[in-house]
């Protein structure tokens, strides 16, 4: 897994799913994000990303908005491209 | 609707208790898991609302009673985890803790079972026995989710009891199970989640270092987790437990395994997945489900903007057309038929007394009385956009806003509701989770013109510039919101700079809101507004009432008069004599007074009024005390509203200095602009 590429969260187009390489947001927010279920190594689909603005995703059955910012601290792996219009149909990991 | 408790009967099954010690029960949960709609079942309208010691989080407790069995309910802040990164996580930890409940009743949401266990990998470190409830599984099945209680209670080893709280299923049982562990009738000796392998050899470490110091009644193996993840209470702690060679020793393992925090936080997740892996099936992956769906109107850009304003749209008419007139039939009807009876029931006694007691106190406890259908129908509609779901999307839709001036997409329902009425405003920004969030949206709401200082506006604008109303009206309501825009960027940028806000906020599924919750919610809410801000706004009105009536009984000469002359080379900057001093201080009981102390003052009521303020005051005093007006000192009871949910005199003052000063700083410059206009006039 770790030849991947490995995108920014921010960056991701909604539909986006892939899994979480890195949290680098320092020990507060890493740590808030994990108890909302973001953590390296889960499942991640992006609900929501229009390039402005806070995006949505989702992890662990969670739906999570996030800043710009925060997002800009996760990064993804990719996993496969998948069709936008079969996001939110996605389930979280099974 | 019932007041009381709804009833409970205990479980057919369960033995009748061999003890009835009282038992008191911590109620832990992340946020969104129903556990007011839990708490309210429990103690419906009983419930005694205080605060969490030295802190300005509300602390909600309430008894009931079961099977003759008596449980002391205490409801924790919702928390994702418990390190010390915000408030409410500290007072959860600390109650547990410090004063040791009998059993915590923990709740989860069956449809983010994993993410829910993850509070409960981190209750099951403290020495207090856990029952977990995991609620609306109705939900869940609906988003295809189907959840075994048995196999999740096998794996845990502890009471799982599966729950619908909207319904009031498994409330008695969740209860009885508590019970069964709390007295050791059950067994709870629940497999506990470890730290991954890479970081087991500092753990221990840590661990036998800080053993012998940690103070009786706290673990010593979560302390050490609890270094490891970074959290800044136990760190400070142990540096002061701690001899400083063993700290030095402490610290550079820290400092070396920095990294430790997400090894903890995976080792949990790793935990959780073997529990629920056989506890969980998902029978019907891959349907769409309602929240994704209606989530493609509400959080999208142009959609969900319209659809919000118009809920606000809809909020802002309830809570004004509706409550509107029932607080105006309180206000002429009620209190004015009081008021009369107690004039007449006082006849025989002195002056003062009559006086003090019917235009002080009544009027005071008047104006309180008024706010209570404004603020239950606002309440209302808050309690039911939070308990459906939708406020969070509210909030998403509204971030990229007000982002820019440091605030929370939550800070927009409580400005844009202070244009009806401040009160409920600051009230309402309760729903802000973050703190300095909630101050900064506290602090701007009076800068929001409320309709009482519309009205004002509406009605001495003509008089002053009959020529151009609703040019200089809306001028000033647009200056007022710059003055605000203004203020917020401010406060961001020198106040609150060091607090930037991370935006980051879980979107519930949408539930069908429950009836009592949102009835329990607005109750309460209402209640305590009454009980804490009432003293305040009664004095406050007996007090300008003394200061208006003595000594002699006249304005012109009273105490008020004597503070307005004091403060006339203030007023000069502004171009404003005592007149209009005393017609400002006079509004602070209630904004639309300054009409009313215009008449009084000049002497004059109704038409005549325009005519004699015309001759006395010119359009440039005037503008400039329209100005001071719109920005001076919100009225009592939203001083009284600030002070109650800041918790804190100082930010009270805070607020209060910060308009002071704006409404000096930008009356004097709109009086010497409208002088270099030449609408000074002939000088009165």
């Amino acid at each position: 897994m770790t030849s991947a590429q490995s995108v920014s969260l921010s960056d991701l187009p909604t539909g986006f799913r892939g899994i979480v390489a890195r949290v680098n947001g320092g020990r507060d927010l890493d740590a808030r994000l994990a108890a909302m279920g973001l953590t390296a190594g889960t499942e991640i689909v992006v609900l929501q990303n229009r390039g402005f603005g806070p995006m949505l995703a989702k992890v662990r059955d969670t739906r999570i908005a996030l800043g710009r910012g925060q997002a800009g601290m996760v990064t993804v792996y990719e996993c496969e491209p998948a069709d936008p219009r079969t996001a939110t149909r996605l389930a979280a990991p099974g | 609707m019932n007041a009381n408790p709804q009833t409970l009967a205990p479980p057919p099954d369960s033995p009748r208790p061999a003890e009835s010690r009282r038992l008191v029960v911590g109620l832990a949960g992340q946020p969104n898991v129903g556990k007011s709609t839990v708490f309210s079942i429990l103690t419906g309208l009983t419930a005694e609302v205080g605060n969490w010691p030295g802190r300005t989080v509300e602390r909600r407790e309430g008894s009931v009673r079961i099977g003759g069995r008596e449980f002391h309910i205490v409801d924790l802040p919702g928390t994702y985890s418990l390190t010390s990164n915000s408030e409410e996580e500290r007072i959860a930890r600390d109650f547990i803790l410090g004063e040791r409940p009998d059993v915590i009743v923990m709740l989860a949401d069956a449809s983010a079972l994993e993410r829910n266990l993850y509070l409960l990998a981190e209750l099951l470190l403290l020495p207090i026995p856990v029952v977990l409830g995991v609620n609306m599984i109705d939900v869940a099945r609906r988003e295809g989710m189907e959840f075994d209680a048995h196999v999740l209670q096998a794996a845990l080893d502890l009471p799982v009891v599966p729950m619908v709280a909207s319904r009031n299923e498994g409330v008695a049982e969740l209860l009885a199970a508590a019970a069964a562990v709390a007295d050791g009738r059950q067994t709870f000796a629940p497999e506990r989640p470890e730290i991954a392998a890479a970081h087991r050899e500092v753990y221990e470490r840590i661990q036998a270092l800080i053993a012998p110091a940690v103070p009786p009644g706290l673990p010593g193996d979560w302390a050490a987790l609890k270094l490891l993840e970074g959290d800044r209470e136990v760190t400070s702690k142990a540096h002061q437990w701690l001899p400083p060679a063993e700290w030095a020793q402490v610290h550079a393992l820290l400092r070396e395994h920095e990294d430790a925090v997400l090894d903890v936080a995976g080792a949990r997740y790793e935990w959780i997945g073997r529990m629920v892996r056989a506890a969980v099936r998902r029978p019907r992956l891959g349907q769409i489900s309602f929240t994704d769906r209606f989530d493609r109107i509400a959080t999208h850009p142009g959609w969900g903007l319209a659809l919000l304003l118009a809920v606000f749209g809809m909020v802002f008419w309830l809570t004004f057309s509706v409550a509107g007139p029932v607080q105006e039939w309180l206000a002429d009807s009620v209190i004015a038929a009081l008021s009369t009876n107690l004039a007449g029931a006082l006849a025989g006694a002195p002056a003062w007394l009559s006086g003090m007691l019917v235009d002080g106190m009544l009027a005071g406890a008047g104006i309180v009385v008024t706010f209570v259908p404004i603020l239950f129908v606002f309440f209302l509609a808050l309690g039911f956009l939070e308990d459906t779901g939708y406020q969070s999307r509210m909030a998403y839709v509204m971030d990229r806003f007000m982002h820019r001036l440091g605030l929370h997409g939550k800070s927009f329902l409580p400005l844009f509701l202070g244009f009806g009425c401040n009160v409920p405003a600051v009230m309402g920004s309760r729903v802000i989770e973050s703190r300095p969030a909630r101050l900064l949206t506290i602090v701007l709401t009076p800068f929001v013109p409320c309709s009482a200082r519309l009205l004002v506006l509406a009605f001495l604008v003509p008089l002053f510039f009959p020529a151009y109303p609703a040019l200089v009206a809306w001028g000033l309501v647009a200056g007022n919101l710059v003055v605000l825009v203004l203020v917020g960027l401010l406060l961001d940028r020198f106040v609150f700079r060091r607090e930037r806000l991370a935006f980051i906020m879980e979107m519930p599924l949408y539930h069908v809101p429950n009836l009592r919750t949102i009835l329990v919610f607005a109750t309460t809410n209402v209640w305590t507004f009454m009980k804490r801000a009432a003293t305040i706004i009664v004095v406050v009105s007996m007090i300008i009432w003394l200061l208006v009536s003595y000594p002699v009984g006249r304005v012109d000469d009273s105490y008020l008069a004597v503070i307005g002359r004091l403060l006339e080379p203030v007023g000069a900057l502004m171009g404003l004599d005592w007149r209009l001093i005393v017609a400002t201080l006079s509004a602070f009981v209630a904004k639309e007074n300054a009409v009313a102390a215009l008449g009084i003052i000049y002497g004059v009521d109704g038409e005549n009024l325009g005519t004699t303020l015309a001759a006395f005051v010119t359009p440039a005093a005037g503008l400039a005390f329209l100005v001071v007006n719109m920005l001076f000192v919100p009225c009592v009871a939203t001083v009284a509203a600030v002070r109650q949910e800041t918790g804190s005199w100082r930010w009270t003052a805070a607020s209060t200095g910060l308009m002071l000063a704006s409404a000096l700083l930008f009356g004097t410059l709109v009086y010497e602009g409208a002088l270099l206009l030449g609408l000074g006039g002939v000088d009165a």
